[in-house]
């Protein structure tokens, strides 16, 4: 079992003839992930293949995809000024699951694609993020799949490459993940860390989580304060940017300080009060949950 | 982006926003000729920097350093600053002289200041009333927020301390816009009758206009004022436009100065690097910015101090691991470099070729630890150690960082 991805996953890729779109299409396919379709408007029609020979349809629409591709999840690796837009026409079609990955789009964009989401069934991770993967059963995303073990602790983060960090640290002491969800670094995402929460504490097959955030908003604090009230499996908790100077904007659009609000030390405090266990170095994630696990 | 406020001034007035007239100078006879065009007898000349604080902020070239670090801690100074009323040509003349070419600290700039080379000239206004009013994202909302308050002239988050009640909001539907019967309820929470109340629903309008139009990450207005005769004008703005919308806002992408950004990040964003320059000893190069944010926690969580944040991205070629280099080594300050690499896409063994061609080009004159894991990191290894530079290699993050601070440490002694 897992949350959100799995074995019956199929898979649309907007933008798949692009040069991004196609080099990630192939690891997913190697990863084993059941790309169905690809989507780019005006090459409708064209057949992509992958590096092993492996055919993929290509349809100008979603829709057309998964009506005649049976596409339930929509990966968007479309360029930022067309990607809320490309957001938006997956979730039109009615997958369940988009997962979109690029990075810089316009947050007022995203304002108008997150309140067309309100009423559909679709739910969206990211963007910005580096996806979402199952170990063994589906990776959809940029995600280095081999670092990954299938198992029972969940991960989810802001981050792309300190996710990795965490995989690896427990993958190198024999704990699998039953699934890593990349959130993204804006300030508008589909998925949120309570969101995250929430369905890995429904997961029977995930036994405790690693919380990864970053310095920003109040997106921790929230979770914190529910899973204080509704989740018993443990969870580890890390912040990145205690060292962050107020008001600068680090790397990530929404990672940045402001009027006081969105420290780290705010929101290890906020674990700490919910009950949550944390690390104050990054480099003690994985441990912790051994530790906490008894593993 | 931030811009600075004769910028702002610009846009709201383009989308409706009464602002009073007002010209940009760049030099003292310019300010005067503006104040000569405005007419009237009563002007206000303004330091054009993106720092808050201008009016209570003094300048470093006139004042001691006693004065400056009350300036800094927020505390009340005599003297003039960054924004000053004239009742005659000279005294515009005078104020202009005093502003332009001279470095301008405030509460947010520290110490160091920073240097005014455009000064706006405005004619002065009849303030009965001073209100505050903004529109931002609301994160936890995902939807833009108007927020007023009836403290004027004061810092919102000043506001939000002390008289949290003073502060009202209406969150806005990108679907529908700010409703008209929004902008009512702030104005009469706000306390506004008459042509006040009817100036103010106008002033919002455009304020939203104006944000959409720039895709503006802020639009703040403090104060915006009432008159006697009840009209309603912005006499101070702020607006921050959203980076990732710059590549649609031609005109404001030109308006950017990029003499108030540090040069080593404006260097650095040409390579496509996020470089944010600190005060530590150790220079650090990662891949991502949630790991460059935790390779800094790191360092410092083993007692060192990071010199910078650097993120080299997801799929850094070797010129950008180059340039990277070359701005980390040109921080005379840093005594140990870090890099900490997680390959995914990006491969170990071409970061490795990386760092080996930037140290042999740009030379080596600190100790280099290099922590590598991920995709062909026994490859990444193996050319690192064969090419006989004096490379620090690490395992963990764990233990590049300890090796960075106690090569920092030595350094240092």
């Amino acid at each position: 079992m897992s949350v959100l991805v799995n074995e019956n996953t199929r898979l649309v890729v907007q933008g798949i003839t692009g040069g991004t779109g196609t080099f990630h299409t192939n690891q997913m396919l190697a990863y084993g992930t059941k790309v169905v379709a690809g989507c780019t408007p005006g090459k409708g029609g064209l057949t992509w293949k992958s590096d092993q020979g492996h055919a993929v349809p290509v349809f100008d629409t979603v829709a057309e995809a998964v009506e005649q591709a049976g596409a339930n999840a929509a990966c968007i690796f479309v360029p930022p000024p067309f990607a809320a837009d490309a957001i938006m026409e997956a979730a039109d079609a009615g997958v369940d699951v988009i997962v979109a990955i690029t990075e810089g789009i316009p947050a007022n964009d995203m304002v108008r694609a997150w309140r067309f989401l309100q009423d559909k069934n679709t739910r969206l991770i990211g963007p910005n993020c580096p996806g979402i993967i199952t170990p063994g059963a589906c990776k959809i995303g940029i995600m280095p799949g081999h670092i990954h073990k299938p198992g029972r602790v969940g991960v989810v983060s802001r981050s792309g490459t300190l996710t990795y960090e965490a995989v690896g640290q427990l993958t190198a002491l024999g704990l699998g993940q039953s699934t890593c969800i990349g959130i993204g670094g804006d300030p508008i995402i589909g998925t949120t860390h309570t969101d995250a929460l929430k369905l890995f504490n429904e997961d029977p097959d995930t036994d405790a989580v690693i919380m990864i955030g970053e310095i920003g908003g109040t997106a921790e604090e929230d979770a914190c304060a529910w899973y204080k009230e509704n989740m018993d499996k443990p969870v580890v908790g890390f912040i990145a940017g205690a060292t962050a100077p107020p008001g600068r904007r680090m790397g990530h659009a929404g990672a940045i300080i402001s009027g006081g609000q969105g420290g780290a030390e705010d929101k290890f405090q906020a674990m700490l009060e919910a009950g949550m266990h944390i690390v104050r170095s990054p480099a003690e994630m994985g441990r912790k949950i051994a530790e906490v696990l008894g593993a | 982006m931030k811009l600075h406020e004769y910028q702002a001034k610009e846009l709201l007035r383009r989308h409706g926003v009464p602002v009073p007239p007002g010209k940009a100078a760049h030099d003292v006879e310019g300010a005067v000729e503006a104040a000569r065009e405005l007419g009237g007898d009563f002007w206000v000349v303004k330091a054009q920097v993106h720092a808050g604080g201008r009016g209570k902020g003094r300048f470093k070239e006139f004042e001691d350093e006693a004065t400056l670090a009350k300036v800094v801690k927020g505390e009340p100074v005599d003297g003039k600053g960054g924004v000053q009323l004239c009742r005659s040509l000279d005294e515009v003349r005078e104020a202009a002289s005093m502003m332009l070419g001279h470095t301008l600290v405030t509460k947010q700039t520290g110490l160091d200041g920073v240097q005014v080379r455009t000064v706006y000239v405005t004619t002065g206004a009849d303030i009965a009333r001073e209100l505050y009013v903004a529109i931002l994202l609301d994160r936890q909302r995902s939807r833009h927020v108007l927020m007023a308050s009836s403290e004027g002239g004061t810092e919102i988050e000043e506001v939000a301390a002390t008289h949290p009640e003073a502060i009202h909001k209406v969150w806005i539907d990108p679907a529908v816009g700010l409703g008209d019967w929004q902008a009512r309820q702030i104005a009469f929470k706000l306390g506004l009758k008459g042509d006040a109340f009817k100036g103010a629903l106008k002033l919002f309008k455009g304020l939203y206009r104006t944000f959409l139009a720039a895709d503006a990450s802020l639009v703040e207005i403090n104060p915006m004022v009432v008159s006697s005769d009840g009209q309603v004008t912005a006499l101070d703005a702020k607006v921050s436009v959203d980076d990732n919308a710059l590549f649609r806002q031609k005109e404001i992408t030109a308006w950017y100065d990029s003499h108030e950004d540090d040069p080593a990040e404006v260097e650095a964003s040409k390579y496509g690097l996020n470089f944010i320059k600190l005060d530590g000893t150790i220079g650090c190069m990662v891949n991502g910015a949630g790991l460059a944010m935790a390779t800094m926690d790191i360092i410092k969580f083993y007692g060192g101090e990071p010199a910078n944040f650097l993120d080299v991205g997801g799929g850094a070629k070797t010129d950008q691991v180059k340039a990277a280099f070359q701005i980390i080594t040109r921080d005379p300050d840093v005594k140990a470099i870090l890099v900490n690499i997680f390959g995914g896409i990006m491969k170990c063994d071409v970061i490795a070729e990386g760092v080996i061609q930037a140290v042999r080009e740009v030379g080596l004159e600190v100790p280099l630890v290099v922590r590598l894991e991920g995709t062909n990191v026994e490859r990444g290894k193996q050319l690192l150690s064969e090419s006989g530079l004096a490379i620090i290699p690490a395992e963990t993050m764990a233990d590049a960082a300890q090796k960075a601070v106690e090569a920092a440490n030595q350094a240092s002694r």
